[in-house]
């Protein structure tokens, strides 16, 4: 149990809110098909850290993240100005920025020496969850002790704010958001700013690719924002239900990755373990392949 | 050819109104009038702006000139104006079922946080039983057929309790029965008062669906009441010689 406490229990909470966080924007960007924005954004985050750590020289969270939401920032503008100026199609400019992007942030953080810090390539890529560890823990009192949850890992109340923002955020400005997802002309005439809106969407999903960073890495972070809302579209009718089912596999997703990742192997007798986030996208992956081979709730084409 | 100053009978008056983008121009100085409390038929060949002249008049396209309604300026009457877009503008896959769709012409009146009340829900279920769709409420929008999306959508502007309707093709790709519920309702909106605005393409129902009609190719051919606007002449202007043939005298 305190093994438990110490060195499972942190990651997957911080798994679970970074599945959370990601799975309500994933929902609305795969509705507006813009499922290849998460994408994007999950990438760029990966230069914004680098870049803030170079700068500031501070490792800190809260400066890596601002640094993350300014390069999905510049990139949101990057890809805006590419698709306008190069008449290409949206999906082929967020493509070459984010692309791009990444494949700088990879560069800066080979040239530049930031051992010491979680900040090398590898974790960057495939995250960082199973050193997210609460040495702290002795048992259960362990939760209710204050110097003890002190010690937590710093990402874990970090990524619970900006999964309540999302929520909240989500929450709020349901309608608008809906009615301009499904009928972009209607809401203009509604006196929705659709814009805005999609906008507002962008740093949804921007922050949530900064939450699951820390989780899953970059490149995973794509199956968290896709793979729960997709799994959830082929089994629901509503969007309500959509997104509280895409919540439900996210989370499924989050855990049972993780525990299969640790205990899988060793159950089976084998000598070692797997990356967890390999093991959470895989099983997001198996999650949505199996939906797909359901019989499909969602509307049947109109003939 | 229209008075600039807005007349008391107007539901809208346009002027100057000009759209282009990289190309050719889409509207070229629209200057009419629509009469209010009479149904107006928008006609004229493809590519001649019509989608394009409902949509500059709600400020949905970045157009030039002005557009007063009800002698106000547009963007100040836009809770008295319901639009009902084409069908092809909509995702048909989206998870929505049709009483949410009605429900969405409620926005206005709740606001941004605005939460569903049961009142509303009941005005909502009011408006799909006026177009005849009470029984399809908690069906998925994507199930429907052609038509009867269409008069789920006019029950969504139903649900704006306008004025003024802008409808754009409302009988395109519709079946018998759902043309004769849509133009039944519209004409009981036109006896509360309604100004009712419709981009249509059957002309051999024009004079019995509507009073005024509404010539466009990318500026204005002619407009006024049916009767002596919609002839062989105007419609020859309008659509280029050849389509005069197959009219009805």
């Amino acid at each position: 149990m305190p093994e438990f406490l110490a060195l499972s229990l942190p990651p997957m909470l911080i798994a679970s809110l970074a599945a959370i966080a990601c799975a309500l924007p994933g929902n609305f960007l795969l509705l507006s098909r813009r499922a290849m924005l998460g994408d994007a954004m999950s990438h760029v985050v990966l230069p914004g850290i680098v870049a803030a750590f170079l700068l500031t020289g501070s490792a800190s969270g809260l400066v890596m993240g601002a640094g993350a939401l300014l390069a999905a920032g510049v990139s949101a503008l990057l890809i805006e100005v590419i698709a306008r100026r190069a008449k290409m199609e949206p999906g082929a400019a967020m493509a070459v920025v984010f692309t791009a992007m990444f494949a700088a942030g990879v560069v800066l953080l080979e040239t530049t020496g930031t051992d010491g810090i979680h900040l090398d390539v590898e974790h960057a890529l495939y995250g960082n969850l199973e050193s997210l560890i609460w040495l702290a823990a002795t048992g259960p009192a362990s939760l209710l002790d204050p110097a003890a949850l002190a010690a937590l890992p710093e990402e874990l109340p970090r990524l619970a704010v900006i999964t309540a923002l999302l929520a909240l955020a989500l929450w709020s400005l349901w309608r608008p958001l809906v009615i301009s997802t499904f009928d972009p002309v209607f809401a203009r005439s509604q006196g929705i700013p659709t814009a805005l809106v999609a906008a507002g969407l962008t740093a949804a999903t921007a922050l949530a690719a900064v939450a699951a960073f820390q989780a899953v890495g970059s490149i995973l972070t794509i199956a968290m924002l896709i793979c729960p809302p997709a799994t959830a579209r082929l089994l629901t009718r509503s969007l309500p239900a959509q997104v509280a089912v895409s919540l439900a596999v996210a989370l499924i997703a989050a855990n049972g990755g993780y525990l299969l990742a640790g205990y899988g192997p060793p159950l089976l007798g084998l000598p070692f373990t797997v990356s967890a986030s390999g093991m959470i996208a895989t099983l997001a992956g198996l999650m949505l392949a199996l939906a797909a081979a359901l019989p499909s709730q969602a509307a049947p084409a109109r003939l | 050819m229209v008075p600039a100053t807005p007349l008391p009978t107007d539901a809208l008056s346009i002027s100057g109104l000009s759209l282009r983008y990289d190309g050719p121009s889409v509207l070229e100085g629209v200057d009419t009038r629509i009469v209010k409390g009479a149904m107006t038929a928008i006609i004229g060949p493809n590519g001649a702006g019509k989608s394009s002249l409902l949509k500059a008049i709600l400020g949905l396209e970045p157009a030039t000139g002005t557009v007063r309604a009800f002698g106000q300026p547009v963007a100040r009457a836009m809770d008295r104006i319901a639009y009902v877009p084409q069908r092809a503008a909509v995702d048909w896959d989206f998870p929505v079922r049709v009483i949410d769709v009605v429900l969405m012409g409620g926005y206005r009146q709740t606001g941004l946080l605005g939460r569903i009340t049961p009142a509303l829900k009941a005005r909502a279920a009011d408006c799909l039983s006026r177009v005849g769709m009470q029984d399809f409420a908690s069906r998925q929008i994507g199930a429907l057929s052609g038509g009867q999306q269409q008069r789920v959508f006019l029950a969504r502007a139903l649900m704006q309790g306008a004025e003024l309707y802008l409808l754009d093709e409302p009988f395109a790709g519709v079946d018998a029965a759902t043309e004769t519920a849509i133009i039944q309702v519209l004409k009981s909106l036109r006896a509360e008062g309604a100004t009712i605005v419709a981009v249509h393409h059957d002309l051999s129902t024009v004079a019995a669906y509507f009073d005024r009609v509404l010539l466009l190719n990318r500026r204005v051919i002619a407009e006024g009441p049916v009767a002596n606007t919609f002839t062989r002449e105007r419609l020859a202007q309008t659509y280029g010689a050849g389509l005069v043939m197959a009219m009805p005298a």
